[in-house]
Parts: structure tokens; sequence; C-alpha cells
């Protein structure tokens, strides 16, 4: 069976281009070409993850941990390298991305229901229990800009979650709920994983990591310090002194 | 430096009609729920427009208008396309840039933004089309068998403008300025399309700038139809149907080819 997911060693670089994205620059740089600087957000990465397997991905902000998700999700196209995924992915990148502060919270769970590539009828069906789960029923009317930040990423979670992806690929936003909503997250994730789906973490959070993941992946700026089994990585991470 | 390599899109195996049904809806609610009047709102304009003109061109410079009659439906028949045209093409060459969050956060298949953005301001198209046909019976014109044209000019001119939408959308990631000179243009544009003025004053030498002129040709036909109640010519079918498809087929290309670098350019 194909791995759920594979990255072969994937370098990613971005240009800096200071904002300039105006007609003069582009006329400028017709007449006279320059080569802008580039970075290198990540540089051979290389790791295999078969189902229903956890990576936690760990590393100071700005290492790649991001990077490495938004790759993962198809969004972004490495400059090098190979990246195969098998099966439905939803990503948990940002606190409720793509909703909408003035629709109310029912109106964003169908957008985003519909966005995930859920069908009319599975949002019909799932409908009561994502507004169950995200604990936000009484407010599930009011607009969006209404809630806390808190709230939204529950309703956020509970969209995702319905949506019963293959892999599922999480950036440290189930931090933000309060201690119940944490909980109840950790459990889901944890029953996602019995039932063989795979799980790409990126978090500070050594515990949650050595909680979830059997494999980790360390990285500084954009580089694999270390790679392995989940335990192992966060002691070395951990021996590093943070 | 780095060797080409490239990963397919991942397959979204979502549901087409349920997704443009979501987000035409959430434009909608976006857009009239802060809105005392609501949808009167869409139909103001037109109503302003059509005064301003009849006015103008129907008392004060009369001259080579006074046999158009009626006039508000002749005008009527220039602004619904026309402003459709502008207010669609320009919320669909923004929607890209406007919904960054979705393009870089949302796995949704990136082509639906523009699409949806220019299927939105249908909704608004509807309601001035309602305002159109009530005017045009309420002057006394009846409705015809050849009204049944509407719908198929209509459509290929929805296509039309989603394959600019398409277009200009990918185009104004990478040079912001689009937008501003698709403003100007559509100011060149309300001159070059017959709107209040018929198109058999226009001198014979300048037809060419309106032979391939898609917005015109709709008018035109608009006109035929209502107006003189009879089937648009040929040409101006051909004319939209020709427009629709390299606009489509143009737009996409640029569309795809230039996708793989909204990412970095948001």
């Amino acid at each position: 069976m194909d791995p759920a997911l594979r990255f072969d060693s994937v370098t990613k670089t971005f240009v800096h281009h200071a904002g300039q994205m105006l007609l003069r620059e582009r006329m400028i740089e017709l007449i006279r070409p320059s080569r802008r600087p580039r970075f290198e957000a990540l540089k051979d990465i290389s790791f295999e993850l078969g189902h229903g397997e956890s990576l936690g991905l760990i590393g100071p902000n700005g290492a790649g941990k991001s990077t490495i998700l938004n790759l993962a999700t198809g969004l972004v196209q490495p400059d090098h390298g190979k990246i195969t995924t098998t099966g439905r992915v939803t990503a948990l990148l940002e606190l409720g991305a793509g909703f909408h502060p003035d629709l109310t919270g029912a109106e964003n769970v169908r957008v985003n229901a519909a966005m995930m590539g859920m069908t009319r009828r599975q949002t019909l069906e799932l409908f009561e229990e994502i507004v169950e789960f995200s604990g936000v029923r009484e407010f599930i009317n009011e607009p969006l800009r209404t809630y806390s930040s808190g709230m939204a990423v529950r309703l956020a979670f509970s969209v995702a979650i319905a949506a019963n992806p293959e892999i599922l690929l999480i950036d440290e936003v189930i931090g933000v709920g309060d201690q119940a909503f944490y909980a109840m997250c950790l459990k889901k994730i944890r029953s996602f994983q019995e039932n063989g789906k795979t799980i790409v973490l990126a978090s500070h959070s050594t515990e949650l990591i050595t909680m979830f993941c059997n494999q980790a992946l360390w990285i500084e700026r954009g580089r694999v310090v270390e790679q392995g089994p989940a335990a192992e990585v966060v002691a070395a991470y951990k021996a590093k002194g943070i | 430096m780095y060797t080409e390599a490239r990963m397919a899109e991942p397959h979204w195996g979502g549901d087409y009609a349920f997704l443009f049904e979501n987000l035409i809806l959430k434009d909608f609610r976006i857009r009239y729920r802060n809105m005392s009047l609501g949808i009167l709102w869409s139909l103001i304009n037109p109503l302003v427009m059509m005064i301003v003109l009849t006015f103008i061109f129907g008392r004060v410079f009369p001259n080579g208008n006074s046999n158009i009659q009626p006039f508000p439906v002749f005008v009527l028949c220039g602004i619904v396309p026309f402003n459709f045209f502008v207010g669609a093409l320009m919320s669909g060459a923004t929607s890209i840039v406007d919904n960054a969050g979705l393009v870089k956060r949302v796995m949704v298949p990136r082509e639906v933004i523009p699409i949806a953005a220019v299927l939105s301001n249908c909704v608004h198209l509807l309601i001035q089309f309602a305002l159109l046909l009530l005017i045009t019976v309420v002057f006394g014109l009846r409705p015809n068998r050849y009204w049944l044209w509407l719908p198929v000019i209509w459509a290929l001119y929805v296509v039309l403008v989603c394959g600019l939408a398409l277009g200009a959308s990918a185009v104004n990631v990478f040079i912001r300025d689009t937008r501003y000179v698709l403003e100007s243009f559509t100011t060149v544009l309300f001159w070059l399309v017959p709107i209040f003025y018929p198109f058999s004053i226009i001198p014979q030498k300048y037809w060419d700038i309106y032979q391939f002129n898609p917005v015109a040709a709709l008018v035109m036909a608009m006109r035929n139809i209502l107006m003189d109640g009879i089937a648009p010519p040929r040409s101006l079918i051909e004319n939209l149907i020709i427009a629709a498809s390299v606009a489509l087929g143009l737009g996409l290309l640029i569309f795809r080819r230039l996708k793989p670098g909204f990412y970095e350019h948001i």
C-alpha cells in the first residue's frame, strides 16, 4: 500500500519581493531582468508516513514547520523534489481561514463544509454533529465577529473534523480553545488515529507530540536536525536546552 | 538552479453545485446584510441612469434619437448589460487577491473563486433584468416568442465575463494595477457601446470598432428582441459565441499558467 504522505527530497524557496507587485516594477524587470534573492524555506526534506501514523513537527518559529504543512496540502508547489498523498487531506492551518465575520456561525459552517468538499447531503447530515461538538450552539445564528477567537476555532475544528479526512494537518491551532475543548480535541484526534487516519501536527508543545505522534521531525532554518521515533527526537530537542 | 518538479494539485472531490450556491449566497448576504434598503440598491442605479440619459438624450440633445421609442427601454437595454459587465469583471478581477485567506489556506479549486464572483453578480443582474422587463411591458411592448433568445445570449455573455475574470484575476496577482487598467478600460467601453445612441447613427467607417465588441453585440441583440420583436441577426450570435469561447479558453489558459505562483505572490 502506498504511504499516506511522502516527501521525497523536497526543497522550497521563496522570493524576497519586498511587496512590489506593480506595473512599474514589472516593466523595469522586462527591460532589466534582475535575479531577486531567494530564500530557502526548506532544504532536502524527506519522510514517509504510513496510514495511521502520526508525525510531529518541532522547531523554533520560522523553521519551516508551516511550509511543510502547506506543501502537504498541495496549495504550494515545491521547487525540487516530490510530494505524494493518498486520500483526502484536510488542513487546520489557521484559525477560521475561510470564515467571514459578517456571516453567522451556521452560514460559515455551510460555506466551509462546501469548500472542504462536502456534499449538500453530508453537510445536512453532519450539521447537528458539528454544532454539538463545537459547543457554540447558543450563538450559532450570531455573526462570527461576535465570537471570541476560542469559539471561532472550536467551530473551525468541528467542521474540519466532520469532513472526515484521511490525512489531517494541524498547525498549533487547537491550543486556542479552553481546557474542556482542548480535551475534546485530543480525544477526537485519538479516535481518528484509532480509525487508521494519518496526522501531521506542528506544535511547540513537546508533550503534545510525544502524546500523539509516533514519529517526529525536528527542523531548524529549513533543514532537518533530527528525525525518527517521536520520543527520541523530542528528547534530543529538549536536551538542546529549551 | 533547480530541476522542474511539479506535483499535480490534489483532487478535490467535492460538490461544485453546492459550493457555488454557498459562495454566491455568501456574497449576497455580506453585501446586503448591512444595507437598510437591501436589494433596492440594485434597482436605484439603473433607474437613475435611465432617467438621466432619457432626459439628456431624449430632451436636451434629441437629434437622431427622436424616432427611438420608448427611449427608457432603449437606454436600459444598454445599461443593464454594461453594468453587469463592469460589476462582474471588476469583482472577478480582484477576487483572488481579495480572497487571499482562501487561496492560501483552504483547499478549494481556485478557478471557483473568480467564477463565483461573476455568478454572484448575476443575482443583481436578475433583479435589474426584472426591472427592465417590467418597464418594457409598462411602455406597451408585449412579450414575444423571441424572448426565448434572452437566456441564450445572456448565458454566452456570462461565459464571456467568466473568461475575462479568470484571466484578469490571475494577472492581478502579479500586477496589482490591473484593476486600474480595467477601470479605465470600462470607462472607454461606456462610450464604445451604443448605450444612449443607436447603432444606425454610427458612420460606416467606424463599424469595425463595434463589429468585434461583444458588449455592443449583446446590447443590440437585446434591442432586437425586446423593442423590435425580431430574432437577433446571426452575426450578433456568432460574435457572442466566438467572444465567449475565446475569452473562456484564454482565461482558463492564463489562469492555469499563473496559478502555481499565487501562493507566493499574494
